[in-house]
């Protein structure tokens, strides 16, 4: 009985999970499917600022259909992503990109993950070199190790 | 002892770093905004209470001005309306409105109950005006120097202490000749 239940809420959640990504929350269609693309990934790589852990593309919030539209209308009058990403940034702020930019300001950012790669590496190297030089003294407690185990 | 003091070392620089960023990070998802010392967008826009002149940004020039962010479906509008109506009994500085998003029949009949606070309000159905100013989510005020540039952003429902302790000063200041 438990299991037969279970299986019903399991299927109940599936099916909504689908029509909501059937329905979406943004039904906008451009004429071009070029353009349509350009605005899907638009829409995905920037921040909805009402709601902000959630894409323009994700947002149900008037703010956000709002901004969609300037999408839109930006990319039908010709405007490159690059403009409409400036566009945003300039009313917004960098934050409402989800993308970080390459600016001096956070150039940590992006330089952060190879600089920690160099340090691990160095470290590797490091206690690879120390322990290959104490190879012959570690010899005998090898041989123990084996003969115990 | 320098096997401990880089790793020693090297926690204390992520503690700082870490730090910076926690201190740095959207306080209540207050979000500074780039309009800060840039200046303020240019408007021509429908007047609620007198559909016969437009609210126009050229108008405004060589005064200080608040311009604050609203709506009748705000909760945060309704928490800071006896502010305004405070800030406009001072008569430091005008308070022009943008009615965001809202009907113009409730926008008037609130401040028909309510008071109005403003020099006057303009219309923005469609949301335009609201993103030229960077807004997203009501109530917020900017205010604006008689150059026309934005020098202070606040956001959520003003309180007497932003009115002293940001506001006033700034605008005080420039009264008596100082920056």
């Amino acid at each position: 009985m438990a299991r037969c239940a279970r299986a019903v809420l399991i299927t109940a959640c599936l099916a909504l999970a689908t029509a909501r990504a059937a329905w979406g929350v943004d039904p906008t269609e451009l004429p071009d499917p070029v353009l349509q693309a350009r605005y899907l990934s638009l829409t995905h790589e920037l921040r909805c600022m009402q709601c902000q852990n959630e894409s323009l593309a994700d947002s149900p919030v008037g703010l956000a259909a709002d901004l969609r539209r300037e999408v839109r209308d930006q990319l039908l009058a010709g405007k490159s992503d690059e403009q409409i990403r400036e566009w945003m940034s300039a009313r917004y702020g960098d934050f409402i990109l989800f993308r970080p930019r390459y600016s001096l300001r956070n150039a940590w950012l992006w330089g952060a993950p190879v600089a920690l790669l160099v340090i691990g590496a160095l470290v590797c190297w490091r206690v690879v070199r120390t322990r290959t030089t104490l190879l012959p003294g570690d010899h005998e407690p090898l041989e123990e190790d084996g003969q115990s185990g | 002892m320098t096997k401990f003091l880089l790793p020693l070392a090297l926690f204390v620089l992520l503690a700082v770093v870490l730090g910076i960023g926690i201190r740095h990070s959207p306080d209540k998802g207050i979000i500074a905004s780039p309009l800060l010392g840039k200046p303020a967008p240019a408007f021509a826009l429908p007047n609620l209470t007198d559909p016969s002149r437009e609210v126009r940004s050229a108008d405004l020039k060589g005064h200080w001005y608040l311009f604050n962010v609203w709506g009748t479906w705000c909760g945060g509008c309704r928490e800071e309306h006896e502010m305004l109506l405070q800030v406009r009994r001072a008569g430091v500085v005008p308070i022009i409105g943008l009615d965001w998003k809202d009907d113009d029949a409730q926008a008037l009949s609130w401040l028909t109950q309510l008071g109005n606070p403003y020099q006057s309000v303009a219309t923005d159905h469609s949301g335009r005006q609201a993103i030229e100013w960077g807004v997203y989510g009501a109530p917020e005020t900017f205010l604006v120097n008689p150059q026309g540039i934005v020098v202070y952003k606040h956001v959520g429902a003003l309180t007497p202490d932003t009115w002293t302790r940001e506001i006033l000063p700034r605008v005080s200041g420039m009264l008596t000749g100082s920056s």
